[in-house]
Formats: structure tokens, sequence, C-alpha cells
């Protein structure tokens, strides 16, 4: 396969399931704004729950270079509509679709459809138009045609290397932004110690596990009240949770070893390193190291990852 | 639906003959469309338009900042060919790409063609479009145009008129494919009481014919179409025939020379590229060989290709073949080189950069076609009857300026046939390109792109022009 052809593939359903992670984040940030909040101090808008989406995407800076107050409409503006911000819903759907439209020849036309499909009705999504139906409605709307792209990619694709390219950044980008969720809800979030274990608590940790899909998955699994040390347990750890980065890394080092020929390793070693840390770790270990330690470093790894993988077949270089 | 009737004797009418009666291989169409109610046809043609818009099937204007993308309007009704007149239709392209594909051998070898005074040596050597770069090159089979688009027309009488050939990179053809689809979905029943000449077989034939010309050395040739890019007006097409034949859609960044050979870039290493279906000009193939500040092209491509390591399709340096200056010596080079009568007529056409001609094309500017010898896409003309005086008056000034890179052509009364429109369905001129494939032998999928003029009185139909498309039937019997 062309490498060119890989990279807008890759690209493709990564900014598909970028748009789908905004929009759970957004989703849950907008359930949180609506429970009730002790009125806010000068100075504390760390603490505002529309602080959270910007955090979590690193997009802090960005955000205040064209807003300067933490407004809720001026969060969603930007996250949802914004042309400029790279990371916006509008933006990752228009590049997803973009990518698709460059390498209609290699997805089958049902995917390309439904990509169409989706950034022809994102282009007419106003602030109006989304308020006025419902922020809850259109972040739905936004999950489903994610779920929907993957599904008619699963269920249309040639399983040839582009769909292995497809499935691979989709788990890069999930690893990626499931370890981002995990750190800022230690670090921005962290509510006072009188919290831990209330009420405020409770909702946001489930409100942290209904972003990632998996509230009922909780349940299911430890039939006990949320603590933090299971929820990272669960996102981290368990192979069994479709988000987690254990998942993931399984995922990620399988299709590398699909990938491979017999002269570039590099890549698949390191996915090999980054998955047996998860999978023959233990949580007391991941908080000896400390949890926000412990996931900086995942993150590097995984941004390692990324560029072996552009060395090896996305953008090589020869001559 | 009623049928508006408009009859204008100066027109020939697909649908209806002389005595106003509906031709025999319309009448079923005719007699099923009278039984539809109107509103049943408007939703069809929403229906159409929608998914024409979902496929995403468009084509880019250049110069319209906003619209990179711009649906091409698509007409549900067909224009239909009865079987005897496509024999000839046929006979005559073979004949004609023949000739073309011999003559573009004989002015890259012997030049018999000088030798016998059939055109002046330098009208062919002194060209823009004549490559001597490719002087005693050999391609294989000799085939230089492996696909040519030729545009006809049909005039008063009925009788069929090449507009022009295009043997450089024609395109339209994926909307013969898509349009056929379109027309199969929505009127699947006009489809069993019509005997339609199926096209989709286009790509096959394609495909077979890019690996019949491969280099002798592969025995299982890989075969790339290399485009220009997303950018590019055609750039659907490109990925529609890449898809449909399954082969890697290469843009220049994607290819590179390495030891006298062709190789893309691929996430397995370097892969060697056998058969370039290429989709852009001569200028931007090799910024080595031809321009040098071209991005879309391959370093050291044409070393490659005259070496005979790589085959390229079309063949550099056919646009000598298709410039306008060249046309009207067609029918005699089909004498010369078959020895066989034209069958397909040429238009007459003045050659502004001779004097009289040039006097005569001034004195009659209201009534003629004026065309840039090297241009294409309906840029750059002037249609003399429907242009207002100021437009003709500075068409004047530019064509006084360099009268050599000026013809003229009489306003041909382009056939009509039957359109949807906004007052319901009425007469549209028409035109049509059939797409001749050569390889080891000529074949041509029956039909072509008819495309239609949608403005009332309009005779341009380039889709730059506001014309749209109709899809094809040639009927078997």
């Amino acid at each position: 396969m062309l490498s060119r052809t890989a990279n807008d593939l890759f690209w493709m359903s990564r900014h598909m399931e970028r748009a789908e992670n905004v929009a759970r984040i957004l989703d849950v940030t907008h359930r949180m704004s609506l429970l009730p909040y002790a009125p806010l101090q000068p100075g504390q808008d760390w603490a505002q729950p529309w602080v959270v989406p910007l955090v979590i995407t690193g997009l802090v800076t960005p955000f205040y270079q064209t807003h300067s107050e933490l407004a809720t409409d001026n969060v969603l503006k930007f996250m949802v509509l914004d042309a400029s911000n790279p990371s916006s819903i509008y933006s990752c759907i228009k590049k997803s679709r973009e990518n698709g439209r460059s390498q209609r020849g290699a997805i089958s036309s049902e995917m390309w459809e439904c990509l169409n499909d989706t950034w022809l009705s994102m282009k007419n999504v106003s602030f109006d138009s989304m308020t006025a139906s419902g922020l809850g409605s259109f972040f739905e709307w936004v999950k489903m045609r994610s779920q929907l792209f993957r599904g008619i990619t699963f269920g249309t694709m040639l399983r040839d290397e582009g769909y292995r390219f497809i499935r691979l950044s989709t788990f890069l980008e999930r690893a990626d932004n499931t370890a981002r969720i995990l750190d800022v809800k230690y670090h921005t979030l962290l509510p006072s110690v009188a919290d831990v274990g209330g009420a405020v608590d409770y909702y946001q940790w489930g409100a942290l596990l209904r972003s990632v899909g998996s509230f009922e998955a909780y349940r299911k699994v430890y039939r006990a009240v949320i603590t933090p040390l299971k929820v990272a347990e669960l996102l981290i750890l368990r192979d069994d949770i479709p988000r987690s980065l254990h998942t993931c890394m399984n995922e990620i080092y399988e299709l590398l070893q699909e990938l491979n020929d017999d002269e570039s390793v590099e890549a698949e070693r390191l996915a090999g390193e980054i998955h047996s840390q998860l999978h023959y770790s233990r949580m007391e270990k991941i908080i000896a190291i400390g949890l926000h330690e412990y996931l900086m470093q995942f993150l590097q790894q995984i941004a390692a990852l990324n560029g072996e993988i552009d060395n090896q077949f996305l953008a090589p270089v020869y001559q | 639906m009623q049928i508006q009737r408009v009859s204008n004797p100066m027109y020939y009418d697909e649908l209806r003959d002389a005595a106003n009666q509906i031709r025999p291989h319309y009448q079923t169409y005719a007699d099923w469309l009278a039984a539809m109610p109107p509103e049943r046809i408007g939703h069809k043609r929403t229906e159409a338009e929608m998914l024409f818009h979902r496929v995403g099937i468009t084509f880019a204007v250049y110069g319209e900042q906003d619209a990179t993308e711009r649906l091409i309007p698509f007409d549900i009704v067909p224009r239909i060919i009865p079987p005897e007149e496509w024999r000839l239709l046929e006979r005559g392209l073979i004949q004609r790409v023949k000739t073309l594909n011999m003559f573009l051998h004989d002015v890259y070898h012997e030049q018999a063609v000088f030798q016998k005074g059939l055109i002046p040596r330098e009208k062919v050597l002194n060209n823009s479009q004549y490559r001597s770069v490719m002087h005693g090159i050999d391609v294989p089979s000799n085939i230089y145009a492996h696909i040519a688009g030729i545009d006809l027309v049909r005039a008063g009488a009925g009788e069929f008129y090449v507009l022009e050939d295009n043997l450089r990179v024609p395109s339209g053809v994926s909307y013969v494919l898509e349009n056929r689809k379109v027309m199969m979905r929505l009127f699947p029943e006009l489809f069993a009481t019509h005997p339609v000449a199926p096209v989709d077989h286009y790509p096959d034939l394609l495909l077979e014919n890019l690996r019949a010309v491969a280099p002798q050395a592969s025995s299982d040739p890989t075969v790339v179409l290399l485009t220009a890019g997303s950018f590019n007006s055609a750039y659907f097409e490109h990925t529609f025939l890449a898809q449909q034949m399954g082969i890697e859609l290469v843009e220049g960044q994607d290819l590179f020379v390495r030891d006298g050979f062709v190789f893309m870039r691929t996430t397995r290493g370097p892969k060697q590229v056998d058969v370039i279906y290429r989709r852009i000009d001569d200028d931007f193939l090799d910024p080595k060989a031809f321009r040098p500040d071209s991005m879309l092209g391959v370093p050291g491509l044409l070393d490659v290709y005259r070496n005979g390591r790589v085959s390229l399709a079309n063949a550099v340096g056919t646009g000598v073949a298709d410039d306008k200056s060249i046309y009207p010596f067609v029918p005699s080079l089909i004498e010369f080189y078959l020895g066989e009568k034209p069958i397909l007529n040429n238009v007459p056409t003045f050659d502004l950069g001779k004097k009289e001609e040039l006097h005569y094309a001034l004195a009659h500017l209201a009534e003629l076609v004026v065309k840039e010898v090297h241009g294409s896409g309906g840029y750059g003309m002037l249609v003399g009857p429907s242009a207002t005086a100021s437009q003709r008056a500075e068409f004047r000034e530019r064509i006084l300026a360099s009268p050599e890179k000026y013809i003229a052509q009489p306003t041909l009364a382009l056939s009509t046939c039957p359109t949807y429109v906004e007052s319901g369905i009425a007469p549209r001129h028409v035109d049509l390109r059939p797409f001749v494939l050569s390889g080891k032998s000529v074949t041509i999928v029956p039909g072509g792109l008819t495309r239609v003029a949608l403005k009332e009185g309009s005779l341009v139909v380039n889709s730059s022009q506001g014309g749209g498309t109709k899809d094809t039937w040639v009927l078997e019997h």
C-alpha cells in the first residue's frame, strides 16, 4: 500500500475517533455543569467544569488567545464549531472526510457515503441550531456518526493493510484520550479532601466513567461503590473494557505484528514494550509510581510509538 | 408527463421527426413518460440529486474560490441512440482513432506525411504540443492515444460531425458509469422495456488495455493511475477509476526514479511500477524534462520512459494530433493512412493564421464560433450568435493581436434532446463524447457521455459553463 494512502487512512479514522472523544468529554461536562455547585471564588476558573475539555485536549492556551472568558458558550463554540481549532468537532469531521475523499479508492463506498453525509450535516450546524435541538442530542449525534462509521468500516471494508491502519490509529487515539481523561480527573478536578467519597466525588467519577462509556461495565465488574482506585484499574489494566489502555495496547500490538515485515521491527518492539508493562502490572505498583507520573510516561511512550509508525510506514524517507 | 413541443427546423430533434412524429426508438420511453404524473418525475429528480450528492460525484471549477466541489447537473431524461446509428458511429470512431495513432507514429518516426505534402512540416514541428524528445522512440504496439474522447455533434439534417479529438487526458467517463448506475436505480422498469447496451465493463477493458502495453519484461505488470491531486477538476474520476480497476492512485510525490526504473513509496518499501495511466499533462510529468517548476511530476520519469522501462498512457506528445490546427487535416489523413473514405464529417474550419480566412471570419463573427487553437473546456471561446456586440468587439481585438492562435467554425446547429428543466420537459442542445480505447484492438463502450446545455437556446455544453449530463442509451436491437 502507498505510504500516503496509509497515512490518509490513518488520519481519517483518527480524526473521527477524536471527534467522538471530544463529543464524549463535552457531553459529560455538560451534564456535570447541570449539577449544583458552590459558587466559585475569583481565580478558581480551573475548578469550573468547562475548563475540563480544554485541559484534556491541551487547548487552554489557544482558547485564551481568542476568548477572554471561560464561559459555557465560548468553550462550546471553540470545541465544536471553531474551524481554526484543529481539535474541534467541526475540524475533525472535516479532516476525516477530506482524508477519506483523498482515498476513496481505498475504502468502501459505504464508508465514503457515511463520511460525506456526516460532513454535509456538520457543515450546516450552527451554535443556535445545536442549542435549539439540545446539546445532549447533538453530542449523541456525533457519537452515533462515529460509531456508525466504525461499524460500516468493520462490516464492509476489505481486511487489508488499509483496514489495519484504520484500526491502529483508532486505538492510538483512544488510548491517548483515556489516559488524558484519567490524568485530568486526578489533577485538575481533584476536589477538596473533604469531598472524597462525598456526593460530588461520586458524580464526578461517575461522569468520567460515562464519558468513556464504562459506567455500566464498572457496576458489572465490581458490584461496588465507585472508588478512584477501581476506576483507574478499570481504565488502565482491565483488558475487557473497550476503551482501557490495556485493551487499546492489545489491539495496537496485534495490529503492528500483522503489519510488520521482516526488515522493520522497531514500532512492533515499542508497542510490545508498552503492552507488556500494562499486561504484567498491578494497581499497587502504579500507585507507588504515582498515577500522574505513570500516565505521563504512558503518553510519552505512545508519542514515541507514533513517531516510529511514521518512520516505518506512513512517511518513510528513501534514497 | 408531457414533453413540450418546440419545433425549430434549424435543429435536428432527437425525439421527433420532421412530421412531428415520435421517432420509433423513443416511442416506448415517450409512452412511459406520458403515463407518469409530473410529481413523480419531480421526485425522481430530487432523488437523483440526493444520490449524486451523497456519492460525492463532483467536479471542480477553476477560478471559483468557494466552490471547489460542485455537483454536475444530471438530467433524468436519457438520450437514446438506435442500433444502426451507433454502428455507423462506431465504425467512424474506430477509423478516426486508428488514423490518429498512425499519424502520431509517423510524426515521431519516418514522417511520410510530410514527404507526401499532406501537412506542412512546420505546422507539426513548430506546434507547441510536438515533443521532439519522442522522436525515434518506440512505444508498445505503436499505440499513442490509448484513451481517446471524441466530441461529436449532430447538425440540422441529423448528420454527425467530429467537433474535437481529445487525445491527451480526456475525462468524463466516470459520469457515463455513474449516470447509468443512478438511472438503473431510479427507473429499473425502463431497463426492462429497453434493450440498453451495458457500459459498466469499461474499467475492465481499460485495465486490460493498460496491462497490455506494459514493458515486455513484466509478466504481471503493476499499473498505477497518476493524478495531480484532490484539487484537480477531475479528481473524482481519478479515484473512481483507480478504485474500479483496483490499482493504486498515486501522486507525483509517491513515485521516484532509482537505477533506471520507477518505484512507488509503500508501507513495505519501494515497489516497481510498469504502467502509468497518467491524468496530468505532458508539461507536468517530469520537471527535469519539461516544466522545471512542476511539483506534480516525477523527476527523471521521461528518461525511464524513453528507455522503455515504464509505459505511459497516453503517450507523451499525443497533443500534436488533437490540436485544433491539425484537426482540419484529419479527413485527408484517414485517406492517406487507411485508404478509406472518412465516415464521420469534420466541421469546416477557418485557419485565422491565413489572411483571406481571417478576413472572412472577422466579417462574419456573428455567425461563427471562434476558438483558441490550444484552448479546451469552453474557456477562451466566442460563440458569435449569442455574444453581445461588445463581446464580439473585444474578441476581435484578441484575434487581431495574434490571429494564428485562433480558428473559426460555422455555428453548428446542435441537435436537441428532451430535458427536464424548470418549465417542464423541453428540448435542449446536446453533444456526445464516446470513449475509444486502443490496445490490442480498438474498443468502445456503447454510447458515451452526453452533455446538455441546460439554458434555453444555449449551445455551450461544457460543465464549467453550466452544462449538465445525461445517461446515453444505445439500444441493442
